[in-house]
């Protein structure tokens, strides 16, 4: 598959490598820096720039792409990322991190699969310490007991 | 009406502070603190709320569920989609405005719903394109995203109209000029409406036949 991921940060990254051993994976960043996270030996293309400027995603290969991810540290760069590679080029598998888990829940019915970092991070390490077996994200993706975070 | 502004740089302090001269009821939202404070002393405390207003808990707070209008004005095109479209999609609030700073993101924030999108570096650029091409034909205004313009020419001695009326002109399709102004009074144009030297027309024109427009004005240029 083509697989296009927008950030390389520590998830952009793992994800990129991992994916890379059996998929075509090109990586959007715009801070060169952040590119090291990927090491010397990598196989992912990658393209500079912002996944918000549909020249770079047309670039990176958008118009092909199977799957597109955005995790950039930017709840709301994210959501428009995803967005423009719906609305604008049609992609099927939209997957896009929100830090924020009201925010994601307002967006989880436009076809998006989002996922809220803290809140399965908080649901595994119950299920851990209560000797659970653990869930699929979409369990842990669900806000419980209103919490403001 | 109940107004919410969301982003208190440059756009919003001054849009904030003619809403509140026109007496609307207005809400500007800062999340920098510092700045929200500034803002305090220049518009009143009851004017700012100090918050993310891409939050929907500040939202609720803020009360988007009874706003007439959001604006959207921060100076980032992600943090005005997404306040829209939390105001459209979680909130029903009616008319939803952004200020949208890439161009080329204008047709997604028009798929999403926003009723209104203002492009800042759209719209200099529009004029810049027209100053270079034309020093004669100012657009005033645009109407329908655009596609429609209005436009301002100020008559010298060389335009070949000096002299013709109105209904002796051969205008492009779907253009009219629609008002004059001479000797610093406004007048209506109608057929019969003669030209002078140093005349100033408002006219309205499809974009497409705006150069048309000029040439008949101003062949010259």
């Amino acid at each position: 598959m083509n697989i296009l991921i927008f950030g390389c940060g520590r998830t952009g990254a793992a994800l990129a490598l991992g994916l890379s051993t059996d998929h075509q994976v090109t990586i959007i960043e715009q801070n060169p820096e952040a590119l090291r996270r990927l090491g010397q030996r990598h196989k992912c293309k990658v393209v500079i720039g912002s996944g918000l400027d549909e020249d770079i995603l047309v670039r990176a290969g958008i118009k092909e792409a199977d799957v597109f991810i955005a995790v950039t540290r930017g709840d709301n760069t994210n959501l428009m990322a995803a967005q423009i590679a719906q609305l604008s080029y049609g992609v099927k598998r939209i997957c896009v991190r929100v830090a924020d888990p009201y925010r994601a829940d307002a967006y989880r019915n436009l076809g998006f699969f989002c996922i809220t970092p803290s809140l399965i991070l908080a649901g595994m390490m119950t299920d851990w310490i209560d000797e659970k077996p653990y869930q699929t994200a979409d369990a842990y993706n669900v806000i419980k007991n209103e919490v403001q975070i | 009406m109940y107004m919410i502004l969301v982003g208190g740089g440059n756009v919003g302090a001054q849009l904030a502070k003619r809403l509140i001269a026109r007496e609307h009821e207005v809400l500007l939202m800062e999340k920098d603190s510092r700045q929200a404070q500034r803002l305090a002393s220049m518009l009143g405390e009851n004017s700012i709320y100090v918050g993310d207003g891409c939050e929907i808990q500040t939202q609720r707070d803020a009360g988007f569920g009874r706003a007439d209008v959001v604006v959207a004005v921060t100076g980032e095109d992600e943090d005005n989609l997404v306040v829209c479209q939390m105001a459209k999609t979680v909130w029903n609030v009616n008319r939803v405005l952004a200020r949208v700073n890439d161009p080329s993101h204008e047709a997604l924030f028009q798929s999403i719903g926003v009723n209104q999108t203002i492009s800042a570096t759209g719209i200099i650029y529009s004029l810049l394109d027209q100053q270079i091409s034309s020093d004669d034909l100012i657009p005033v205004g645009a109407l329908q995203r655009g596609s429609i313009e209005v436009v301002e020419a100020v008559l010298s001695n060389r335009s070949p109209v000096i002299g013709m009326a109105v209904r002796d002109l051969k205008l492009p399709p779907q253009t009219n000029i629609v008002w004059l102004i001479r000797d610093d009074q406004g007048h209506i144009v109608d057929g019969t409406t003669t030209f002078q030297d140093g005349d100033t027309l408002v006219a309205v024109v499809p974009q497409v036949h705006a150069g048309a427009l000029r040439e008949i004005l101003h062949p010259e240029f």
